[in-house]
Formats: structure tokens, C-alpha cells, sequence
């Protein structure tokens, strides 16, 4: 694969089964074994009873858009040759914020609901990110 | 907080010139800020017994470069929402006898050290996709604006040139030639909608700000600020992503808006002058809902046609605010509360100036309503 200079994920132990289920395809948020509260970013403890039973749930992929921005500016020298990329708000079908891209050109005519779903885009050979398309 | 009403002033504001200043570091601005604000209110400095610093970086240097050794020490991290949050402690340590006399300092030298917001050393977990600056969540924020009250770009034009002519009857302020709204719909796109004319300035400047109680006021130079009302909401649950929230901060607006409304005893109508943090020009309209100067959505309306000009319905950020007078996140619109309330701002002045509020609408809302002695 070739060099990937653009920001890699935190090497971060409590994000770790979230990247692998990227990896296999699978779009995953955290959940709390002992009351059911699910959310991402994670947390150490579940934020309703702070209990530390936290575990993955395969979500739907599916979701409606929220809010898009378009970047003018490359914060990164591996956005400079992006510029201007799209960045989008996804509200999952099961609740939680994600902020992603679209994969490809972005849906025309881009509007707040539009429905979306998740595909996934190997970055490295560790790496895959979730990114959207129309549903 | 209601029985602090009218018992704490201000009653000492200094600045210092605002620009690019690589000769000298933060101490030695903030020591700038902090001998103005002295002279200001005429106070022998050996009474100053609290010191709260932001965004200087030790305070014990900073004492020792005063010559302070205070009973009351407090330093905050150098994030933008910190100015009110300063203010509240302040009060309630001088209420408390903590401190008698306290100086509270923020100096910042982003410019001249060439300060970058966005594309942090410090890993985010948006910046695999790209995703990163405070800007960046404004521009989210406000196109979720548009896209459910049918708000534009040109309204937000009015904010940045409102500000931008008030900048240019303020002698200290870092940008002032006037810009119209087709300047701001032209400018360089940074992350649409939002454009250069939306971000706020940085440069280099400080700020101090004395209080002590109303009672010890009445022995100094000036007549006294009063604080007459606060109010607070933090925002924490809904913080996974970096300055946004998906509801603008509303209900936490409308929530410190009403607690120092109704502490001061006075509601919007009575605001003669708004001082609002607008780290980026969207921020102003999610404040002025939140505080219910118009109704929910309808601010990008309540902007048109000047109303934030120093001579319309309701004068906001006089001395040309973050986006043109100086980048001192939310101090220097404090202290310009301060000299608005007491007749001292020359060309940019607010007729019979007797109620002005400070809003800061981030996941740390505060407001606060000065009102003259
Ligand atoms: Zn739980």
C-alpha cells in the first residue's frame, strides 16, 4: 500500500475494538452491559450508571445527515492535495454523532436527512475507515 | 447567587496595545495589562491579596513578577470560554473574604508564536477524517442553522460588519477598514459556509480586570462597576465532538441568560449594550436566541439592516469584538462592558449606557450584567 500521510486513528486501547471492527466491515458503537446506554466516542464508564461493563454493538449503518462542511484549508500536509474535501455529520439510526466523509463525489443535492449508509475505506494495513455514501 | 447581586464591582480594567509583539512573552504583557488596570482604579498594588491567571503560563512567576503574594490563587487552562468562568470565581472568593482585592490576568501571544487552531500535535478522534478546528464545528453548527431556519451567509455578513465598523472607531482595535457585506460573501472560504470574515483575529495583547467588593469600590478612583447578575451552564455530555453541539447550546443559553436576568432584575429590553463572545461570527446568532432577544431561528433576520450597530436596537461587541478588535476571548469584551458603563468609550459610546450584558455561548456558557454604580 502505498505511504498514507493523513492522521491516523489515536493509538488508543479503549478505541481498539472499534478500528477492528472497522476492519471486518463492521460499524460499532459502545454499550454498557449493565443498563443498555450506548455512545461514541467511548468512555471507561458507561456515562448514565458508570459502570466499567462496556462492550461493542454492530450497528445498522444506516443514518440520515445532519451537517456537512467543506475544508478549504489542509490542517495536515496529507490534505493538501484534498482541498476542498467534504466533511459530513451522520446521526446513526441507533443515535450516536459521527463525523465521516463521503465516499466519492458527495449526494446531489446535499440536504439535512438525506439517508446515508456506512461502506468502509481500507487506509492502511491496519486501518479502515467508515465513510458514507446515499443509502 | 442572587444575594451577590450589586455587591461585587470592577472597578480596575487595563489593556494593552494589540498586534504582533515577538519582542516580549505573555509575564510581560500581562504586567503591561496589570499596571493600566492599577492606575485605573488607583489601588496601592500591595492590597491585591487574589490572583487569577489565564492563559499566562505559571502563576507564581506571575506573582513574582508583580511582587504579589497573594491569600487566593487560581490558574485556569488557556481555553477560550475561561473569561466569565473568572469572573463567577472572583465573586464568590471576594464574597467569601478569600480576598479583598483580586487581578484577574490573561495575556496571549498565539500571533507572534504563531499559533495554529486545528490539526493539533495531540491526536483527535475526528482526524482520520479530516475533521478538525474550532472553525470547523462553527461551520457544522451553522449550516445545521440553515438548513432548519432557512438561515444565509449574507445575514452572517451583518455580524462581521457590524463588528468591523465598530473596530474602526476603536483606537486600540487590530483590524478597522471597513468591510461591506459583498466584502464578506467574497472572502477566502477557510471551511464553508464559513469564510475568513467569520474567524476571529489572533494576536497578541492582555487583559487585567480588578475586583473587590461594592462596599470597598466607593474609596477608589473610578466609579464602580457593578456585577448585577451571573448566570452559568456547562455542556459536557454533549462535547464528543469539540466545540459543537448539535443544539447550539441553547437550552444552556437560555438557562445562564435567565439566571442573570433574573438576578439583575432586568430582562433583554433593558440591555443597552450586548458584549458576545464570537469566537466565530455564527456564535452571536446562537446568542442572541439563547438569550431571547429574538425567537428561536429568527436571528439571522434579527441581524439585518444594522441592528447590532452602534446606533441600532442593541450595540453588540463596540470595541469590534474577537472577529475585529482583538483576539482576548471574551476579556476584552468584559473590560469594554466596564468603560461602556462608565461613559468612556469616545466615538463608539452607547448613549445613556446603563445595562450591558456579556454573553459566552461554548460548552461553558456564562453570562453576566454590569450595570453602573
Ligand atoms: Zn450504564
Amino acid at each position: 500500500m502505498l505511504t498514507y500521510n493523513k492522521p491516523l486513528p489515536p493509538d488508543d486501547p479503549l478505541f481498539a475494538p472499534f478500528w477492528a471492527n472497522a476492519r471486518s466491515r463492521r460499524l460499532s458503537i459502545q454499550c454498557c452491559r449493565a443498563c443498555g446506554d450506548r455512545r461514541f466516542p467511548p468512555g471507561p464508564v458507561c456515562p448514565r450508571c458508570l459502570s466499567e461493563d462496556q462492550d461493542w454493538d454492530t450497528v445498522s449503518g444506516r443514518g440520515t445527515l445532519v451537517s456537512w462542511v467543506r475544508f478549504h484549508r489542509a490542517y495536515w500536509a496529507g490534505f493538501v492535495q484534498e482541498i476542498p474535501y467534504d466533511c459530513c455529520l451522520v446521526q446513526l439510526e441507533e443515535g450516536p454523532l459521527l463525523v465521516s466523509n463521503f465516499a466519492g463525489p458527495p449526494p446531489a443535492p446535499l440536504r439535512s436527512g438525506l439517508p446515508l449508509r456506512v461502506v468502509f475505506e481500507d487506509i492502511t494495513d491496519r486501518y479502515t475507515l467508515p465513510k458514507f455514501v446515499a443509502a | 447567587m442572587m444575594h451577590l447581586k450589586n455587591k461585587i464591582a470592577v472597578v480596575g480594567v487595563g489593556t494593552t496595545a494589540y498586534g504582533t509583539f515577538p519582542e516580549i512573552d505573555d509575564y510581560g504583557l500581562a504586567a503591561r495589562a496589570f499596571r493600566n488596570a492599577v492606575d485605573d482604579c488607583g489601588l496601592d498594588k500591595g492590597r491585591i491579596d487574589g490572583l487569577l491567571c489565564c492563559r499566562v503560563p505559571f502563576y507564581a512567576r506571575m506573582g513574582e513578577i508583580l511582587g504579589l503574594d497573594p491569600r487566593w490563587t487560581i490558574q485556569l487552562p488557556p481555553h477560550g470560554r475561561m473569561a466569565g468562568m473568572a469572573v463567577v470565581e472572583a465573586m464568590i472568593a471576594l464574597e467569601t473574604g478569600a480576598a479583598d482585592y483580586v487581578a484577574l490576568l490573561y495575556a496571549n501571544i498565539g500571533r507572534s508564536r504563531r499559533v495554529n487552531y486545528g490539526g493539533e500535535e495531540v491526536a483527535g478522534v475526528w482526524d482520520p477524517w479530516g475533521f478538525t478546528s474550532p472553525g470547523a464545528a462553527h461551520a457544522m453548527m451553522f449550516r445545521m442553522h440553515m438548513e432548519r431556519y432557512g438561515t444565509t451567509t449574507r445575514q452572517l455578513g451583518e455580524v462581521s460588519v457590524a463588528f468591523r465598523r465598530h473596530a474602526g472607531l476603536h483606537p486600540d482595535a487590530v483590524m478597522k477598514t471597513p468591510i461591506t457585506l459583498d466584502d464578506h460573501a467574497a472572502a477566502r472560504p477557510i471551511v464553508e459556509p464559513l469564510r475568513l470574515l467569520d474567524y476571529c483575529l489572533i494576536n497578541d495583547g492582555a487583559v487585567c480586570l480588578i475586583l473587590t467588593t461594592a462596599e470597598r469600590a466607593r474609596d477608589l478612583r473610578k466609579p464602580p462597576v457593578l456585577i448585577s447578575g451571573v448566570g452559568a451552564r456547562d455542556a459536557f455530555r454533549r462535547s464528543a465532538i469539540p466545540n459543537f453541539d448539535p443544539d447550539f447550546w441553547y437550552a444552556e443559553t437560555r438557562e445562564a441568560g435567565e439566571a442573570a436576568y433574573r438576578m439583575a432584575g432586568v430582562g433583554p429590553a433593558d440591555v443597552d449594550a450586548l458584549m458576545c463572545y464570537d469566537n466565530f461570527s455564527p456564535t452571536v446568532l446562537f446568542s442572541l436566541e439563547g438569550l431571547g432577544f429574538c425567537g428561536r431561528g429568527e436571528a439571522g433576520a434579527f441581524v439585518e439592516g444594522g441592528r447590532l450597530q452602534i446606533d441600532g436596537d442593541l450595540p453588540t461587541n463596540t470595541d469590534g469584538g474577537h472577529l475585529s478588535n482583538s483576539y482576548m476571548q471574551g476579556w476584552a469584551l468584559n473590560v469594554e462592558a466596564v468603560r461602556q458603563l462608565r461613559g468612556e468609550c469616545g466615538a463608539r459610546q452607547v448613549a445613556n449606557c446603563e445595562v450591558v450584558q456579556y454573553v459566552a455561548v461554548t460548552p461553558c456558557t456564562r453570562s453576566i450584567i454590569y450595570t453602573r454604580g
